[in-house]
């Protein structure tokens, strides 16, 4: 079982937490995900591997707390240990050759574009970031990415940080003053990916988008992660997550991303009630043993 | 011994009403005075053509013998000796497709009821042994990883552990058991069978390690620097496949795989268990194999009307007999030479019908000796369904051949094996199971385990 090695809040809803998986680390690369599971009454759900050091051995994941997982795992502390950590999983996204890119990530998605930028740029690529926030409280990874790339643009949707307006809109301007790119990465909400594929395939500019359907095993096994690209059904988990957002049928995916959604909702107001009382538990367990 | 010419002795079985309300065992498993009854049913043969249809040639007579005895100890280990988990093949074999349809009480009437004694047998030791299980062989300092836990794992590891070879198991899951535990639902094969059997090859010295993808986590050549002296792949079934129909996209179509695992390994009828599932109303499962009937039996317990499309006629069921019995006991309503043309979406993305074709069994035969269906021109109809579950067969996981491209697989993507050695393309890695011949049987897989084992153990020459 990994043990949680560092937790932070990086804004109001998003957790990072440093996992101690050598196994993992020694192996993942950017675009990679694995499959978490808080507890033996829990789900399986996917995160992507937000960063890694192979020499320290450890994997960061970050998380936005919605819905039932997401909250149990966020009721463990530094030194507890998660019951299931597996990865790394997914194909790594191809950075090879890649000299000017663009990297694009919508809130919680800006995470997982992190790995990404920072391997483009330490392979001494010329990488633009442009990371889209709802407002200001909930900007992170700020400094994180100016470390890691030529150009840090950032967005808010109400313009309390940044400026105002969509990452698309930003992307649209740079590319009208004659910006080029040979890639763009763009991660993040659905309609956003959806937004961003709009805006570059005028340019004819290759755009990758990495999908986060529902998974289950996240192995190769339920088919529950299908989506349609180019006509033909793939699997994030095994052919993905990363596809040619041109050819990606984002309507049917979000089709497919909303399947549980009434009872994802129900079930984490449900949850909710209990939360406060599994704390709790939690604690008194730990007081216990100590 | 004294022939008895009494009829089969019938298994005692929760009554259809009871059990569609719940997930416990369907089969409750013979007293021993019945095992003793269809026991004194066996001819004993001179020459016993059972054995013969038992893939991993059981001496039965021999076992059955001892049962009738009153030795059931002895019986298991007449079994064991040839096959290490009949617990799990007393309930899950086709029996009525091997062992008992070779037996000669069959031909002018029912032939002697061998998986039931099986199982019987495997659960009277496990109640009742006091012993744990080790190894038959000293250990003999050679390893071999097997990868998945599954049937052909398991039995593979059951061999090679006997033999003292040191074995390690990876499982990609948090659970050990592939298909014994995400597939086969609670009421066909309760898990603390599955569980039972891993204490035993865990008794005999096999390491387990889950949450481990090889192929990700580990590539072969990584698994032998790091000590392995073969390798053993069997990773099972993969993929599902789909129709290419309109309207698969829909949330409410679910593939068997994911609806079963949602069930069967993350304990979705639970309402202990975070697992999310659809509640269905009306349910279609397409498909007519044993798994189509699993995940039409699911739903049911889980509340749903439910009807199964197949677009062959009866006779041509993959499925077990004892299976489609079953299900039509429970009430679960049977479409034969039907086939689905598009699933029907109610405008906000979730399934409403599914438009079918009527079916017609041509003269022209398949490559397996099947008639091929063929549609009736303006035989269309819809059904009224909230969910469809596409239970129509696997491709193999890709993930070892994508890590591994050496490795030689055929155009369906299975690993190309020597059929007596099961090895691959390449030295010392050997594969079998569905990961092999696509999806087939549990006991099909654990005797390409068992080849398997016997080849390594002629190879690595472990008891020299």
């Amino acid at each position: 079982m990994p043990t949680i090695v560092t937790k932070r809040y990086l804004n109001p809803i998003v957790t990072m937490m440093e996992l101690d998986c050598p196994h993992i680390a020694r192996k993942a690369k950017p675009g990679q995900f694995v499959m978490v599971r808080p507890d033996a009454l829990g789900e399986r759900i996917p995160l992507t591997i937000a960063d890694y050091d192979p020499v320290r051995g450890t994997v960061t994941i970050m998380y936005q707390r919605l819905g039932v997982t997401t909250h149990k795992l966020d009721l463990l502390e530094a030194g507890d240990n998660i019951l299931d950590v597996v990865g790394p999983l997914g194909n790594p996204t191809e950075v090879e050759g890649v000299q000017r890119a663009m990297v694009i990530g919508g809130g919680v998605g800006s995470a997982i574009a992190y790995p990404q930028a920072k391997a483009l740029f330490a392979a001494g690529a010329q990488v633009d970031v442009i990371i889209g926030f709802r407002s200001k409280e909930l900007v992170f990874m700020e400094d994180n990415f100016r470390r890691n790339c030529s150009n840090l643009y950032i967005t808010t949707d109400d313009g309390t940080y940044g400026e105002q307006g969509y990452v698309n809109k930003k992307l649209e301007q740079l590319l009208q003053a004659g910006n080029q790119y040979d890639v763009v990465i763009a991660i993040g909400p659905v309609p956003m990916m959806r937004a961003v594929c709009q805006t570059t395939l005028p340019y004819q500019l290759k755009t990758i988008v990495s999908l986060n359907p529902i998974m289950v095993d996240g192995t190769g096994m339920c088919g529950c992660c299908r989506c349609k690209v180019d006509g033909q059904i793939k699997f994030a988990c095994v052919d993905g997550p990363d596809f040619d957002g041109h050819k990606v049928d984002f309507d049917e995916l979000m089709i497919r991303t909303a399947v549980y959604r009434t009872q994802e909702a129900d079930a984490t107001e449900r949850h909710l009630c209990n939360l406060q009382r599994m704390a709790d538990e939690l604690k008194e367990k730990k007081g216990g043993a100590q | 011994m004294a022939v008895n010419n009494a009829p089969r002795t019938p298994m005692p079985e929760q009554p259809p009403q009871q059990r569609v309300h719940n997930f416990n065992e369907v089969a409750l498993g013979f007293t021993e005075e019945q095992a003793k009854q269809e026991a004194s049913r066996c001819l004993h043969c001179a020459n016993p053509m059972c054995v013969q249809g038992c893939p991993v040639n059981v001496r039965i007579p021999e076992f059955i013998a001892k049962v009738s005895e009153g030795d059931f100890e002895g019986a298991y280990q007449v079994i064991t000796d040839t096959n290490g988990l009949p617990a799990i093949t007393g309930r899950v074999c086709p029996q009525e497709r091997q062992c008992e349809a070779k037996c000669v009480r069959g031909i002018k009437g029912e032939p002697v009821a061998i998986g039931r004694l099986e199982r019987f047998v495997a659960d009277w030791h496990m109640a009742h042994a006091t012993q744990h299980a080790s190894p038959a062989y000293p250990m003999n300092y050679r390893h071999v990883a097997i990868i998945g836990s599954g049937p052909a794992a398991l039995a593979c590891a059951y061999d090679l552990a006997n033999w003292g070879y040191g074995v390690t198991i990876f499982e990609a899951f948090h659970t050990v058991g592939g298909v014994l535990v995400y597939g086969i639902p609670e009421f066909r094969l309760p898990k603390a069978i599955v569980r039972r059997t891993m204490d035993e090859l865990r008794s005999l010295g096999v390491q387990v390690h889950t949450d481990m993808v090889i192929g990700r986590v580990y590539t072969l050549e990584e698994l032998f620097q790091q000590g392995f002296d073969a390798i053993f792949l069997a990773t099972g079934a993969g993929l599902p496949k789909f129709m290419n129909i309109p309207g698969e996209e829909l949330a409410g179509v679910f593939s068997a795989n994911e609806y079963l695992t949602r069930i069967n390994l993350m304990h979705a009828w639970d309402e202990n268990y975070d697992t999310p599932i659809v509640n269905s109303h009306t349910v279609a499962v397409v498909g007519g194999g044993n798994v189509a009937m699993d995940a039409a039996r699911c739903a049911r317990r889980m509340g749903a009307h439910v009807h199964v499309i197949y677009r062959r006629s009866e006779a041509e069921m993959p499925a077990r007999a004892e299976e489609v019995h079953h299900a039509m006991d429970e009430g679960i309503e049977f479409h034969f030479l039907t086939n689905p043309t598009a699933i029907i979406d109610d405008r906000h993305g979730n399934v409403c019908g599914l438009a079918c074709v009527k079916m017609a069994l041509s003269e022209e035969e398949d490559e397996r000796g099947r008639r091929n269906p063929v549609v009736v021109p303006n035989s269309n109809f819809t059904m009224d369904v909230d969910t469809v579950i596409m239970a129509l067969g696997t491709s193999p996981n890709p993930l070892i051949r994508m890590a591994d491209p050496d490795l030689k697989v055929n155009a369906r993507g299975c690993f190309v094996v020597d059929e007596e050695t099961m090895q691959t393309s390449k030295e010392n890695v050997y594969a079998g199971g569905d990961a092999v011949t696509g999806a087939a049987t549990v006991i099909l897989a654990m005797g390409a385990g068992k080849r398997a084992a016997k080849a390594i153990d002629e190879k690595l020459d472990g008891n020299n």
